[in-house]
């Protein structure tokens, strides 16, 4: 049952081969064996995952059944969950129990999903490793002593070891993609605005967008159906009509024009990701498309544009942790502006701190014109780039990571090569264009090399109609770790 | 352009967070590599280039002025540090 995709288990549980509560059980005690290894999930609650178990199959019983309902997935613990304990990975919300839900969260549970869990993550998504989380670091079901990637190492890491067979997390440089990539699964980076940001813990909001990982092309599409929507509580949410995301899955990708930018090509990019995505792109030919090479040429800016807007953004809305209205509160202090910085100096990791003060400096008098404003300058120079290669092709592919999974501890105190991680992520976050990542080979080590598809804004069904034919037509998708039975 | 000890120990007074001479040490190189990486960016001509702060050219939406939230004031303060006769509680700020 673990090994099957939500779209066949959708099937399994409409047939009543099997009920959302036998499987939400079988998920329950395949995370209790296996939780200790990997360290995916913060936090479990197998009597409320039950209780939505039962709810779901008595709305499959009514006749009310969805494509999602009785599914269990995993949640990352950046979604504020009603009654769950949510912690963004941080000792500052260790003791957050969440009074309210996040509209994804709504959503999944009209749509009768069962939440499985609260799955670990970097520190506030601050990091490309899962190792900045308070609750310890994630361990990459392929090789338990590399990293799963991050920021949604957690949720990466439960799908890729058969804990889950879906998560949602969110993405502001690459914190879907990338852990999706090292943990050889399938992850997407929606539209900025697509997916409601009310409830989803704030890092850098101009750039974060939750979305979905999950095994297969088809899987995120049905994940995506439930997450997306219109939302007023989110003032940038996107009012458009509701979209069908599996709707462009059969259509054949024959004549589609993919562009190559020759930046995800060059001096960087590891050996094997790079012979993997070629092997990728060689496929996509065969299957009749056409490919251009085309540049990005500020690229290479969006790593440092991206050094100064999330951490000004994140330096301003993580202002609200001054431990009075809820969240850790240091136990000595002597007055007022004592217990902000005891609070906030003992609650949020040396990663979380590093950003803040980053942010702080850029945003301060005398220094925010050479750095915010500059940075918002050269992110158009970027956007700009994306617009005059959609004019020559319909989707860009190339690595989503430079490297497979690196090993634990291997760059956490080198902040800068932990930030180059996200090299071929982040520009798509500053255009605020779609990206999904697809596994695509093994490299020599034998670990899982993700292939990225950046589309024009809201081309999400179509770059998950070329993904789900590139999974009809290759099994990279469907190989396991090895521990995985 | 570098950092010194003092802009960090400036910021992060602004911040509002605690730090010691040993971590503001610490802090300050791995920020000075990181503008170091920034510094890429400064050089860059954006004459005549407008700032982009939002992915997208949306305008504000407006909405009805009518009441949208409930009173859940005992809800929210169940999660506060400390809470006394429905208020926060905090040091005293005022002699």
């Amino acid at each position: 049952m673990h090994n099957a995709t939500i779209r066949s288990l959708a099937t399994g549980l409409a047939a009543r081969t099997f009920s959302s509560v036998e499987l939400t059980r079988h998920f329950i005690s395949r995370i209790n064996g296996l939780n200790k290894k990997y360290n995916c999930f913060i936090t479990l609650d197998p009597e409320a995952s039950l209780k939505q178990a039962e709810a779901a199959d008595r709305m499959r019983s009514a006749g009310k059944g969805r494509p999602l309902t009785g599914i269990p997935i995993a949640q990352k613990d950046i979604f504020c969950a009603r009654g769950w304990l949510t912690t963004c990975g941080s000792k500052m919300l260790s003791s957050f129990t969440s009074p309210y839900d996040a509209h994804v969260v709504e959503r999944l549970n009209a749509a009768g999903a069962v939440t499985l869990g609260k799955t670990n993550m970097d520190e506030f998504a601050m990091g490309s490793s899962s190792e900045t989380s308070h609750y310890g670091p994630v361990r990459n079901p392929w090789d338990v002593d590399t990293v799963p990637g991050g920021s949604s190492g957690g949720s990466a890491a439960a799908v890729a070891a058969r804990l889950a067979p879906g998560a949602i997390g969110t993405d502001t440089g690459g914190s879907i993609r990338q852990p999706a990539a090292l943990s050889g699964i399938c992850g997407l980076k929606p539209t900025y605005g697509v997916v409601s940001r009310y409830g989803m813990i704030a890092f850098a909001s101009s750039l974060d967008q939750g979305g979905p990982l999950a095994r297969s092309a088809e899987d995120l599409a049905l994940l995506l159906n439930v997450m997306a929507g219109f939302d007023p509580r989110d003032s940038t949410s996107l009012d458009r009509e509701h979209e069908d995301y599996t709707r462009e899955l059969g259509k054949p990708v024959k004549g589609l024009k993919i562009g190559l930018p020759r930046e995800f090509f060059a001096e960087g990019a590891a050996p094997g990701v790079v012979k993997a995505v070629e092997e990728a792109v060689a496929e996509f030919r065969k299957l009749g498309c056409e490919t251009v090479e085309v540049s990005l040429p500020n690229m290479k800016l969006s790593v440092p544009v991206y050094y100064v807007l999330a951490p000004a953004e994140a330096s301003s809305n993580l202002a609200r942790y001054d431990g009075v209205r809820y969240g850790y509160r240091a136990p000595e202090y002597a007055d007022l502006l004592d217990l902000y910085k005891k609070t906030r100096a003992q609650g949020f990791g040396a990663e979380v701190k590093r950003r803040i003060l980053i942010g702080t400096y850029v945003l301060s008098h005398g220094y925010y014109d050479a750095y915010y404003i500059q940075a918002q300058r050269v992110r158009r120079l970027i956007a700009r780039d994306f617009a005059e290669v959609f004019k020559r092709c319909d989707v860009i592919m190339g690595p989503t990571s430079p490297t497979t999974a690196f090993r634990i501890g291997e760059k956490v105190d080198d902040p800068v090569q932990m930030y180059l991680n996200d090299i071929y992520t982040i520009p798509a976050n500053l255009a605020g264009l779609p990206g999904l990542s697809i596994p695509c080979g093994l490299d020599g080590k034998g670990l899982p090399v993700g292939l990225q598809i950046i589309g024009n804004y809201f081309a999400e069904a179509r770059m998950l109609g070329i993904a789900h034919q590139y999974q009809q037509a290759t099994d990279w998708h469907t190989r396991a770790p090895k521990d995985i039975d | 352009m570098a950092l010194t000890l003092e802009d960090v120990k400036r910021v992060a007074h602004l911040a509002r967070v605690a730090i010691d001479e040993a971590e503001a040490r610490a802090v300050l190189s791995q920020i000075n590599d990181v503008f170091k990486l920034i510094a890429e960016m400064q050089a860059v001509d954006t004459r005549g280039v407008e700032p982009m702060s939002h992915a997208l050219d949306v305008v504000q939406r407006l909405r009805e002025d009518a009441v949208t939230e409930s009173d859940q004031h005992a809800l929210f303060q169940s999660v506060a540090p400390q809470v006394e006769g429905d208020l926060y509680l905090v040091p005293k700020v005022i002699e």
